[in-house]
């Protein structure tokens, strides 16, 4: 019984292991500046994880497998109530380890969460609502609209509460999708106007909630154009599966071209440039 | 010590079948009604993640039984989106209150603790019956909420009642994951179905279940602090017993704060309050203050009900686990024939735990929009954590290392919860910082890991306890037989079922999701969400042997001596049951501590506490031989 049970943890261990080392479902390619960071800190977590569990797996199947009562009187286990000198031992290392890799991670933390946009970062005013992203860009003048929920009016696709009469709102453009420049600073300015959502692309590495009542600053620089899928990560309701857009990566010149657009225009080429462009294979 | 308090707890035996049985002050008949609850919840816990692991490798398939059930839930019994987050809502809340706070702690707890202590009851026997019956009070209602929602007639009669009242959604509960966050959960019908009656009666069940669990524990700490027997000093209390005891301090000091918040919660949705709902709102095309049907809310914090949650939710997770830990020692130990390695460092290792447990609540919001600095101290204390919990993993090797193992059933399943323990606990490094919780967060590798270490390995260590105490219970024997193929059904089942969450996550699948068609970059994982389901049916179905042979082995078991185990605690040494004051009569007094296995020199291979004649080298548990 015993030594079938260690065999039985023993593949387990190599089946988890096999499972982890298969890229297929891995992460998709980042392409974002603080990617490689995020994925080297995750590596080595993972390689101390992994290690941690095979070494744990190995150690409980070894003692199952060599370790039984014979039944023989006399053969008793050994007498021992513990060891001071090990229990030091183990302490300190997993301590040092464990303590040194959340030091080590706030790298990562800091860069993305610490500091605010650069200046000249592009800005993106972020609504969302059960169950749709709105996107509210500034237009050619670089100065958004004032928006306010009283002025919000769904039927009338005033999603975000743009002020009409404000005149930095007449080139403000608001589509359903989002479109950032590549290689530049980008700085999202996440708002709600009902319940908690959250704003996820895979190949961003970040999660970030969005809260009614407050604006939440992110910022970011991605490196590669593209077309990426944008999730809801935070339970929003009865369709929040399908509360779904896409975050498009575009070279300079092409956001530009969009900037001066009105906003009819605006949606119309960005439901082009959707068309046009591809999602990641990988 | 125990006699000054003989007037408080000593009561007759009841004659009448009602004191007996069903409102009964004896904490052995109160422990059995808690597993009893536990293991009717459970099965409405699984028959959920079952419909859930339908929905989701087999969409669109219709089940007839669902359409007859919840014709407006499932048409053409088909199950919709808001079925399936009722579900899944449901499932959490029922598993993480009614079984994992339940059977361990009420359950296992209650029976065990006094007798382990040498005690004859609990210190506040009329407090116990209270708080079991206010628990059920608790389930009664949750479950009251599958009827509200999934019922159009009866749904139409709560709307009665108010706004936030409407029910009959179709769905088996509210829409909202067992953490409820604000302001969805507060904003009622308005914010789309799942979100009226039911919810009110979710959020007035957890309410009272924090009622009757705290009852619990004030019992818990007061017995276990007045009540030892002669010679039971602290060092020489079995572990279960100080997993015990550090699981109802904890639930003392986390169970207001939820109830605290469940009031406001249920004040926000009911009373126009604005706790947790903030100003200026717009929802489902009306603005707040515009409509009756949604009243002007201003200046209320969603992510106060998360911080009050969490300081709850965190500590319930080692509320969950504790006891399974405790009761894995003791039967790691009781097997293995050998003393528990490092004694000691346990029970400190078991009070840093819980210790901690109340600084790493904020890990749940590092992406809530709290401040980007207090999410570093909460990275830094939860990766502390951990280093406790090794500890217990290094002296549970430590224990079976020289040992002389006989492989029961309780004994394999307290193998398997410390094999599960490691590997859903150690992925808490990754989660547990902030920088990797930025993609991994909400993700299935979070599913797969609490489920592993608060779920699987607590509920194994519920199964090690159950095989371990049954005879004691009942006087007879599980049969050891069918507990052998449950046990590798259950552990070859679990594994196959959460190891997969992880790549799952780590490719980027978000949890409480009804359906992933809508995105491309998951298309390459259906293969193992399929494997998944598959395991899931396979492991629940293995299941009703568990049930099979607890009902068959109550009456048709093969009979239990006093100590069929050759162990060394008090519960060994009266019979089997225990009479009614647990002693009959007599208390024990304690001479060693609780694990003197394999002891050189002793006649047997075992010195039960209460051996006078014994000759053990140290029986305090002291580490060495200091005498």
């Amino acid at each position: 019984m015993g030594r079938v049970l260690a065999v039985i943890i023993w593949i387990i261990t190599i089946l988890s292991v096999a499972l982890f080392l298969n890229r297929k479902w891995w992460f998709p390619e980042g392409i974002s500046e603080h990617t490689p960071a995020y994925d080297r800190q995750f590596l080595i977590t993972i390689l101390v994880v992994g290690i941690s569990f095979v070494a744990a797996q190995v150690a409980l199947g070894w003692a199952i497998w060599k370790f039984r009562d014979t039944g023989k009187p006399g053969d008793r286990a050994v007498y021992s109530h513990g060891s001071n000198r090990l229990e030091v031992l183990w302490t300190v290392i997993t301590a040092v380890i464990f303590i040194g890799l959340a030091v080590m991670g706030q790298s990562v933390w800091a860069s993305l969460r610490l500091h605010d946009a650069p200046p000249g970062s592009y800005t993106v005013e972020v609504v969302a609502q059960q169950f749709q992203w709105n996107f509210h860009y500034a237009g050619a003048d670089n100065k958004f609209g004032r928006t306010d929920p009283s002025l919000i009016d769904d039927g009338a696709l005033n999603f975000v509460g743009l002020d009409p009469e404000d005149p930095a709102s007449s080139d403000d453009a608001v589509t359903a999708a989002l479109a950032i420049p590549v290689n530049r600073p980008v700085e999202l300015r996440l708002r709600s106007k009902d319940v908690i959502h959250n704003f996820w692309v895979p190949q961003l590495r970040f999660k970030q909630d969005l809260v009614p009542g407050m604006e939440i600053k992110v910022n970011f620089q991605a490196n590669r154009v593209g077309k990426y899928e944008l999730a809801c990560a935070e339970l929003c309701g009865q369709l929040h599966f399908k509360m779904k857009s896409y975050m498009l990566v575009l070279p300079e010149e092409e956001l530009r071209a969009l900037q001066v657009l009105s906003q009819e225009q605006f949606q119309a080429r960005v439901a082009e440039l959707l068309n046009q462009y591809q999602l990641p294979a990988n | 010590m125990s006699e000054s308090h003989e007037g408080v707890h000593r009561h007759p035996a009841p004659t009448s079948f009602i004191r007996k049985y069903i409102f009964s002050v004896d904490h052995k008949v109160i422990g059995i009604q808690y597993i009893m609850l536990a293991l009717a919840a459970v099965v409405v816990g699984m028959v959920m993640s079952l419909l859930m692991r339908l929905n989701l490798s087999w969409p669109g398939t219709s089940w007839p039984i669902l359409e007859t059930l919840f014709p407006t839930g499932a048409p053409g019994g088909i199950m919709t989106p808001e079925f399936y987050l009722s579900l899944v809502t449901m499932h959490g809340t029922i598993m993480v209150f009614f079984v994992l706070t339940t059977a361990p702690q009420g359950g296992f707890g209650n029976y065990f603790l006094p007798i382990q202590i040498g005690a004859e009851d609990m210190a506040f026997p009329v407090l116990n019956m209270l708080s079991f019956w206010v628990t059920l009070v608790g389930f009664i209602v949750i479950l009251l909420a599958i009827v509200v929602e999934g019922n159009q007639s009866i749904g139409a009669w709560f709307a009665g009642l108010g706004p936030s009242f409407a029910g009959g959604s179709g769905t088996v509960g509210p829409i909202g994951g067992w953490t409820g966050y604000a302001p969805l959960s507060a904003l009622g019908k308005i914010a789309g179905p799942g979100q009226g009656a039911g919810m009110n009666l979710w959020v007035i069940s957890i309410a009272i279940f924090c009622v009757g669990s705290l009852l619990g524990a004030l019992n818990f700490i007061t017995t276990l602090l007045n009540m030892r027997t002669k010679g039971m000093s602290l060092m020489r209390m079995p572990l279960t017993c100080w997993a015990w005891f550090t699981t109802a301090v904890l639930a003392l000091l986390s169970f207001p704060v939820l109830l605290g918040g469940g009031i406001l919660l249920l004040l926000d949705r009911t009373a126009g309050t604005s706790f947790f709902i903030p100003g200026g709102l717009y929802v489902s095309g009306l603005l707040s203050g515009s409509h009756p049907n949604f009243p002007l809310h201003t200046g209320g914090s969603p992510i106060l009900w998360q911080h009050l949650f969490w300081f709850f939710g965190h500590p319930e997770v080692y509320i969950a686990i504790l006891p399974g830990m405790g009761a894995t020692s003791h039967i790691l130990s009781t097997f293995a024939r050998k003393p528990v390695f490092g004694y000691r460092a346990m029970v400190f290792a078991i009070f840093a735990i819980g210790l901690l447990g109340f600084f790493v609540w904020g890990h749940h919001m590092f992406i809530s929009g709290m401040s980007p600095y207090s999410s570093i101290a909460f990275s830094i204390l939860t990766l502390s954590i951990g280093v406790p919990s090794a500890v217990k993993t290094f002296n549970w090797l430590g224990t079976l290392w020289g040992s002389r193992i006989r492989f029961t059933t309780a004994m394999l399943f307290a193998l398997g919860f410390v094999s599960l323990f490691v590997s859903g606990g150690i992925t808490g490094l990754v989660l547990g910082q902030s920088s990797l919780d930025l993609a991994m967060h909400d993700s299935y590798f979070v599913t797969a890991h609490f489920h592993l270490v608060m779920g699987v390995a607590s509920i194994f260590g519920m199964f090690a306890a159950t095989y371990f105490w049954f005879p004691k219970m009942f006087g007879r024997f599980m049969s050891e037989r069918i507990g052998r193929i449950h046990f590798w059904l259950t552990f070859i089942g679990v594994y196959a079922i959460f190891v997969p969450f992880h790549t799952m996550g780590i490719r980027g699948m978000p949890r409480r999701f009804s359906s992933f068609a809508e995105y491309e970059f998951l298309r390459n994982v259906d293969p193992l969400v399929l494997l998944v389901s598959i395991a899931a049916i396979i492991t629940i179905a293995a299941q009703l042997l568990f049930y099979y042979n607890v009902f068959l082995s109550m009456f048709k078991g093969e009979k239990a001596g006093d100590n069929p185990w050759e162990a060394t605690t008090l519960e060994w040494n009266t019979s089997s049951p225990p009479p009614h004051d647990n002693f009959a009569g007599v208390l024990p007094t304690v001479y060693h501590g609780p694990y003197e296995f394999a002891v050189p020199g002793a006649p047997k291979d075992y010195v039960m506490q209460t051996d006078i004649e014994a000759e053990v080298p140290d029986g305090n548990g002291h580490n060495g031989h200091k005498h």
